[in-house]
């Protein structure tokens, strides 16, 4: 295989400035949202003392979770040296930081008081897996940074091995915490599972990889470079792997619920009586983000169809964004269990199915993570040479038919 | 038993209150006598209250269970010799009755309103129970448990479990991340949704940050009473009792010797600090 | 901008914890200490409390009205706002003696609205359980 040449994104096109402007816009919507609910406090949102964590924060955590994942491809060609990877490892890499500022930028915004953020650094509770997250976030990016260092430079080539096992370790880790934001809280039934972290670890797998083929065929198309079907193919299949093993994870962590009977109350709720969690659950993470995925992946007759790998990447995004929100929401829609055996009422809403309408500010600032990732993945492109010149079938593999 | 009625306004500040209290105390010992049939109603007016002793029935009257206070200097720093509990008794507490909350919500400047997104300290639930049907009723507020949740996964330390045993959140340093409130198995916790004017000068509260039931620490640490406490006894239902679990000789800690006391979600061990009696489905 | 007139309490009886020029420089160091000890450790009373502060400075004006923390006649913001510095302290504490909060009278009809709602939330209490 002849050695890779890299490029930039020429980057003068209306069509490239109005991207950047387009994404700029939503940016500065989301700012503009975070910026009302800060002044107004959270009572513009629609969030509440009973759904305390909403709409943004599945925007975060589907961005935070899809960032690991969508190193991916860097690791599989640097920690498992599988050579056709190699040339979109620096890509991956760079997605990967940008989903993972998107998130964080929404996170943060967040907050009931963001300008005390310098706290959070100051202020430790080494207990508290919030705390460790902001190691794991930081780490991230140095890691990260330093494995796209030594991609780049080929001053210090010789450490990307180095590099990009830590890169891949600590992103095992990270999302593991990310799981465990969940899955260590024993105080709800629907939560309070370990299996929650690495079924995290494996959704960020398949939605990073699913917002990485976008990109790269996105990418391709639009500066008329050559893409072959030989990658798309691998990518295709991996992504098939992985949207599995999310539907394997899933279906095991509701069997035990089933089973266990101090959790039929939760999972009945999230099964059958949830209302919209119920009905997000079984189309659009069961249905649109599982079974119609899988089912175009392995059609023998869509193989080498692109728009159909477009499609099924767009699904598999969203039965993510379905699934951190049945997580996420439904999760705390669903009335604590104080008073096992009783029924329960109060004016505090003990013992109700709790309702959450997100408003418009939330979803805009949501959307604006989005776009803070997708404008700093078009920026670099054009800054630096992330892009091989060619991932035609030949370039990529010396074996392609 | 003191048997009283605060008939005073219920704005009256904190230091009219111990005065009451005070005197209130006194005016008790002297006119019952434990196991004395009293049929009387005795009227004491002082120069600042009116206190009113109404007419007490039962033949063994009971002693003020409320006599466990915190008797540190407030130049000295609480240490773990006290740890600062609440034992309720379903079985008194009655149904329909909010003094409790009422009070609560007049102490720490609440406006009491009831919507989504509102504070709320203490609440009444009524419970029945799905097998028995058997109906009660209780106040329910932050359990101030020794391995409290909140506290694990606080990611600043803004909560935090003070030497005594009460849970608080340090709004200073509160970033208004709602992870505590994600965690707590009691749905203690309350977030500040909108700008507050008008705060208690002794309960500070604002935009951004969470909050919740903080045992009136302020009142505590003046050797009072949490509000609660004192409007239920006042209302003459003695459902709540306030005092000293580290205390073996404390009212709370004799109670809780002889007839036990349930935690609220003893399934995850947290070792609350506030116990229930009554609840037998 | 006008150098602020600092408002000095009426009664002149009344001595600051520390001379003017200490406290000029360093009173959030002494509020920030106390802050910390109050909070963590129990300890009430001590002069250096912010409470201690607004009780002398902050005083009616000559209409017999407080001005609030958003006033620059307000002790605190007065300087403050001079030297562009915000003040966190009164998004959570009162920004005046407890005796000049005027508080909504809202204890009758509070207790009649968690009576209807706990009489609401019972009879629905079969309705709305699992």
């Amino acid at each position: 295989m002849s050695k890779i040449e890299y490029t930039s994104v020429q980057g003068k096109s209306p069509a490239y400035f109005g991207l950047l402007g387009t994404l700029g816009l939503f940016i500065l919507a989301g700012l503009l949202a975070a910026y009302y609910m800060e002044h107004h406090g959270h009572h513009v949102t629609g969030m509440t003392n009973q759904i305390v964590w909403g709409l943004p924060h599945v925007f975060a955590i589907f961005l935070i979770v899809s960032a690991s994942g969508a190193l991916n491809v860097a690791s599989i060609a640097s920690v498992f040296s599988k050579k056709i990877y190699e040339p979109m490892a620096r890509l991956s890499a760079l997605l990967a930081v940008s989903l993972l500022a998107g998130g964080l930028v929404v996170l943060l915004l967040d907050l009931g008081r963001p300008d005390r953020l310098i706290i959070a650094m100051t202020h430790y509770n080494f207990k508290s897996i919030f705390a460790w997250n902001i190691i794991l976030y930081s780490g991230f990016f140095v890691f990260v940074g330093a494995y796209l260092w030594t991609m780049m430079d080929h001053t210090v080539y010789g450490y990307k091995k180095y590099a990009g096992f830590f890169a891949f370790i600590w992103r095992l880790i990270l999302t593991t915490g990310t799981g465990a934001i969940f899955g260590f809280l024993v105080a709800r039934s629907t939560y309070d599972a370990a299996i929650l972290a690495p079924m995290f670890v494996i959704m960020s797998f398949a939605y990073g990889l699913a917002i990485f083929i976008l990109l790269l065929m996105a990418t391709y198309k639009w500066t008329n470079m050559e893409l072959g079907d030989a990658v798309l193919r691998r990518l295709r299949s991996l992504l098939g792997v992985f949207v599995a093993a999310v539907m394997y994870f899933t279906i095991v962590f509701h069997l035990t619920n089933i089973y266990e009977t101090q959790h039929h109350g939760a999972e009945k709720f999230i099964l059958l009586e949830g209302g919209i969690y119920t009905t997000v659950f079984w189309i659009g993470e069961i249905i649109i983000g599982g079974i119609l995925p899988l089912l175009m992946i392995f059609a023998p007759g869509l193989k080498d169809n692109r728009n159909s790998l477009g499609l099924i990447s767009a699904m598999v995004i969203l039965g993510g964004l379905s699934k951190v929100y049945v997580t996420v929401i439904g999760g705390q829609a669903y009335p604590l269990e104080i008073f096992p055996g009783y029924e329960v009422s109060s004016s505090f809403y003990d013992g109700m199915t709790y309702s959450y309408s997100p408003s418009l500010p939330e979803f805009l600032l949501g959307l604006g993570g989005v776009a803070v990732a997708l404008f700093l993945v078009v920026f670099a492109l054009k800054a630096l040479k992330f892009l091989p010149m060619s991932l035609s079938d030949k370039a990529v593999d010396p074996h392609a038919k | 038993m003191k048997k009283s009625e605060n008939t005073t306004d219920t704005t009256a500040t904190n230091a009219s209150r111990r005065d009451f209290l005070a005197k209130a105390a006194v005016v008790g010992t002297v006119t019952i006598a434990p196991g004395v049939l009293l049929h009387q109603a005795a009227r004491a007016a002082t120069a600042e209250v009116e206190v009113e002793v109404v007419e007490v029935i039962e033949l063994d009257a009971e002693p003020d269970k409320n006599t466990s206070r915190s008797t540190r200097p407030l130049d000295q720093e609480v240490s773990d010799k006290n740890r600062w509990g609440m034992l309720i008794d379903t079985n008194k507490c009655a149904r329909g009755c909010t003094s409790c909350v009422d009070a609560c919500n007049e102490a720490n400047g609440l406006e009491g309103k009831t919507g989504p997104q509102d504070t709320q300290y203490i609440r009444k639930v009524t419970l029945k129970s799905k097998s028995t049907g058997h109906e009660t009723s209780l106040p329910l507020m932050c359990q101030h448990c020794e391995s409290a949740p909140c506290v694990d996964v606080c990611p600043t330390g803004a909560s935090f479990i003070r030497a005594d045993g009460i849970a608080l959140v340090d709004r200073h340093i509160c970033i208004g991340c709602r992870y505590c409130m994600m965690a707590c198995p009691y749905k203690a916790r309350s977030f500040v949704h909108e700008d507050i004017k008008n705060q208690k000068l002794s309960a500070p509260r604002g935009k951004g940050t969470v909050e919740a039931c903080n045992l009136c620490v302020t009142r505590v640490d003046h050797g009072g009473l949490p509000a609660c406490v004192e409007a239920c006894t006042a209302e003459n239902h003695n459902a709540m009792i306030f005092g000293d679990l580290k205390d073996p000789n404390s009212p709370i800690s004799i109670e809780l010797r002889k007839y036990g006391g349930k935690q609220l979600r003893s399934d995850l061990a947290l070792n609350t600090g506030v116990r229930y009696q009554g609840l037998n489905e | 901008m006008p150098f602020p007139t600092v408002h000095e309490p009426k009664d002149e009886s009344k001595k600051c914890i520390q001379p003017e020029d200490e406290m000029r420089r360093n009173h959030m160091k002494y509020i920030l200490h106390e802050r910390d000890e109050t909070m963590h450790e129990g300890i009430r009373g001590e002069p250096e409390g912010l409470s201690n502060c607004i009780d002398c400075h902050v005083e009616p004006g000559d209409n017999g009205e407080i001005a609030g923390i958003e006033s620059k006649e307000h002790f605190c913001n007065a300087c403050h706002q001079y030297a562009a510095v915000q003040i966190d302290c009164f998004q959570c504490h009162a920004d005046r003696p407890q005796k000049y909060i005027k508080r909504d009278e809202h204890s009758s009809s509070l207790h009649q609205q968690l009576q209807q709602t706990l009489a609401a939330s019972e009879t629905s209490a079969k309705g709305v359980n699992q």
